[in-house]
């Protein structure tokens, strides 16, 4: 019975493993791992000064990046609490032809910092200080 | 910080205590109930006890 | 045998005889209560009074004084539901079968209080109440390991029978408990990282972390004094023949 459990996890882990990897990043999309018409999750930071909100609807137009590579992204819809630039979020939809990510759902990813906005200010400041 | 402005917690109130709230909901009932439990299942005993000693 | 000082051995002897147990708890009980209020209330007042808000999430990041060590709590006490369990089904200690039962309703009442505050978090931050990523499904798989250790223990009739049962299946769900820990580095979440038991540097201000532990040391006792308040209902009722039971009846009857 013992066996039989361990089996059916292992099972489980791996199918767990290929069907939740959370999400793709904006390099994966950029060579093109990522599905073709099909709905996948996009994560990644997003630019500064890249969101633009053309119109006075609720439809955003931003850029992802992990760093190398950039994808346009584009959302109608009520944003997070948390979005802003230089935020990382998970969307999630799909690829149109133009190669822009078009999200139906966007996710705040923050990270895992707890601090008063203070010390945050005060950690700021010593940064852009020891840039020449 | 005012009285009210420590309620509203910058907006967050409804959040903020809903889960205050049924965090402590849940714990209570969790020492509560075992105990009412145990009173009530010793009076079953003290009464089964008294039947058979008639 | 030899390794274990003597005083402590026969402490752990008298301890596993019931009606020692059930005395010695009721008196250890206002203690217990005692110290738990305390810290529960320094802290609250640290958590919700005197901490600032953070940078990033205001306000709302204060639900981590319940949700964390909640979710502590939840993987705490399935190690010690698995390893009384244990112990019940290799040395037959009535005491250890009633401690792991005892637990598990505590255990499922953390784990379900760690995946509502979750969610009541999730909402205004990431934007969702819920999402299938790796560490809210363990944790949830998490809650139902609890519920089916719950179920199968009143499905079977004979509580000897059924503590050899639970301890099984309490024991195969421990390949869980590192899945849920690890899963925030194995997988891509969108739970973010661990906090406090990150080794190279803390990533909480101190003025957020003393009332979180102190939270979390508050849930200690509150286990005990839960996870207590059960076992001694456990007891009666397994015992419910025996002399000592039928002795402390009759004295309160007259």
């Amino acid at each position: 019975m013992v066996a039989g459990a361990a089996l059916a996890t292992a099972f489980a882990l791996k199918s767990f493993n290929e069907n939740l990897m959370y999400f793709f990043s904006t390099t994966d999309v950029s060579a093109g791992k990522a599905p073709k018409d099909a709905l996948f999750r996009l994560g990644g930071m997003v630019v500064k000064g890249s969101v633009q909100r053309p119109g006075d609807g609720l439809t955003v137009h931003f850029k992802l990046t992990d760093f190398s590579k950039e994808v346009a992204v584009e959302y109608t819809g009520i944003l997070p609490d948390l979005f802003r630039e230089g935020q990382g979020i998970v969307a999630n939809g799909k690829l149109d032809n133009r190669g822009v990510f078009v999200a139906e759902e966007v996710l705040a990813k923050h990270d895992e910092n707890y601090m008063p906005p203070e010390v945050k200010a005060s950690l700021k400041a010593a940064v852009e200080q020891k840039k020449p | 910080m005012t009285l009210q402005e420590f309620f509203a917690m910058g907006g967050y109130a409804f959040y903020v205590w809903t889960s205050y709230g049924i965090c402590f909901l849940v714990l209570l009932a969790n020492i509560v109930l075992p105990i009412i439990r145990r009173k009530q299942f010793l009076r079953q005993l003290a009464l089964k006890q008294k039947r058979q000693n008639l | 045998m030899f390794l274990i000082p003597d005083p402590v051995g026969r402490f752990f002897h008298r301890m596993a005889s019931p009606p020692h147990f059930y005395a010695f708890t009721e008196k250890l009980m206002p203690w217990l209560v005692g110290i738990f209020l305390i810290l529960l209330a320094c802290g609250l007042y640290g958590g919700l009074y005197l901490a600032p808000p953070d940078y990033q999430q205001g306000d709302s990041y204060r639900i981590i004084y319940i949700h964390v060590p909640s979710a502590w709590m939840s993987l705490f006490i399935y190690i010690v539901m698995a390893t009384t369990g244990a112990i019940g089904l290799i040395w037959r200690i009535k005491l250890a079968e009633i401690v792991a039962i005892s637990s598990a309703s505590v255990g499922a009442s953390f784990t379900f209080i760690a995946l509502v505050t979750g969610s009541l978090w999730g909402k205004p931050m990431w934007g969702a109440w819920w999402v299938w990523d790796a560490r809210l499904t363990s944790e949830l798989v998490l809650l139902f390991l609890y519920l089916g250790v719950i179920g199968l223990y009143n499905a079977i009739d004979d509580k000897r029978t059924a503590s050899k049962a639970v301890a099984i299946l309490a024991l195969v769900g421990v390949v869980n408990i590192p899945i849920i820990h690890y899963s925030v580095e194995w997988w891509s979440t969108l739970h973010q990282g661990p906090t406090v038991t990150k080794m190279d540097k803390p990533s909480i201000h101190v003025s957020m972390l003393v009332p979180l532990l102190l939270m979390a040391l508050a849930f200690k006792f509150y286990y005990v004094i839960a996870m207590l308040q059960r076992a001694r209902l456990e007891l009666l009722q397994r015992e419910r023949t025996a002399n000592w039971v039928k002795k402390m009846v009759t004295e309160q009857v007259q």
